[in-house]
């Protein structure tokens, strides 16, 4: 078991609090956690940057930033939220470091993901075309867990936009406030709303097709 | 009176944070009249279940791993921080 620690020759750190943790357990395994958390720790960052140099660039830095820390890691909680909370730093970090969005879609122009679903003039002008209104799902229970669906879903997920995607991951997955979100992936208020927006309702129409199995008719 | 473009947009915001009044008021307007926005705002409700419930991964399947290479290099670098430790 590796040493990480510099520690004084007088001050052996057995000896001290008698309610510490055993030294074996205080005493971490860096060389471990490749082989443990690496491909746990990379396939979380590369569903979220998309870039997997820069996902193994972020997973290096997460070892390392756990190396540096590992005196305060008082094994309160698991191994693997101490390094999964480092890793989440370490992505706002990178978040803040990516250019911010130029250009957004304002209130009156239309989204890519709204695109053919609302009538463009007419009488039902803005309302749902027919062939494309939200149809009824039938959502046993048992499907939200079924690996298929997961599956289905996380499929929908790589085909928003990176940002997009992000900035849904964030508030669902990772559930962060939204003004948190703001802060951390530097988007203004009024660019977060169209994100999710353009992320739900893209997100929805690919189950709505994927996994309600309701086909959608060529325009 | 809210259209189902505007409509929808609502739906979306109210479920980060709470809508003015008015806008409120008309989101739950529509809502009462329309199935389809009905329908929509139910299965951003399901949406919102279903990314929970998704492994931390989140990523397509297969999950992306790190290669051998990769993995060989992090062990070296962090063999080498262990050595070589930062002032």
């Amino acid at each position: 078991m590796m040493d990480v620690h510099n520690r004084p020759a007088q001050v052996p750190v057995e000896a001290t609090a008698p309610d510490a943790p055993p030294a074996a357990q205080r005493r971490l395994d860096p060389e471990r956690w490749v082989e443990q958390y690496g491909d746990v720790l990379f396939a979380f960052v590369a569903a979220r940057v998309r870039d997997q140099a820069i996902a193994q660039d972020l997973v290096q830095a997460t070892f390392l930033a756990a190396l540096k820390a590992s005196e305060g890691y008082a094994g309160r909680s698991s191994e693997r939220s101490w390094l999964f909370g480092i890793l989440r730093n370490k992505l706002v970090d990178h978040y803040r470091l990516q250019s911010r969005e130029v250009t957004v879609a304002g209130l009156e122009s239309s989204l890519p993901e709204e695109e053919g679903a609302f009538c463009e003039r007419g009488p039902g002008k803005d309302g749902w075309v027919m062939k494309l209104a939200p149809t009824a799902w039938e959502t046993p229970e048992t499907s939200l867990v079924s690996k298929e669906f997961q599956d289905v879903l996380k499929s929908c997920l790589s085909g928003l936009p990176d940002k997009v995607a992000q900035v849904f991951l964030h508030r669902e997955v990772d559930d962060v406030p939204s003004e948190e979100i703001c802060k951390d992936l530097g988007v203004s208020p009024n660019n977060l709303w169209v994100m999710l927006h353009r992320a739900r309702m893209g997100l929805r129409r690919c189950l709505e097709v994927h996994w309600f199995g309701h086909k959608r008719d060529k325009k | 009176m809210l259209n189902c473009r505007q409509a929808t947009r609502l739906i979306s915001q109210s479920m980060d944070g709470k809508l003015p009044w008015h806008r409120r008021l008309g989101m739950r307007i529509h809502l009462l009249y329309c199935v389809w926005c009905r329908r929509y705002a139910a299965q951003l409700k399901f949406l919102r279940t279903a990314a929970k419930e998704l492994s931390p991964e989140a990523s397509s399947s297969p999950s992306p791993k790190l290669s051998d290479q990769a993995k060989q290099q992090l062990r070296e670098r962090l063999r080498d921080a262990v050595r070589n430790p930062p002032p």
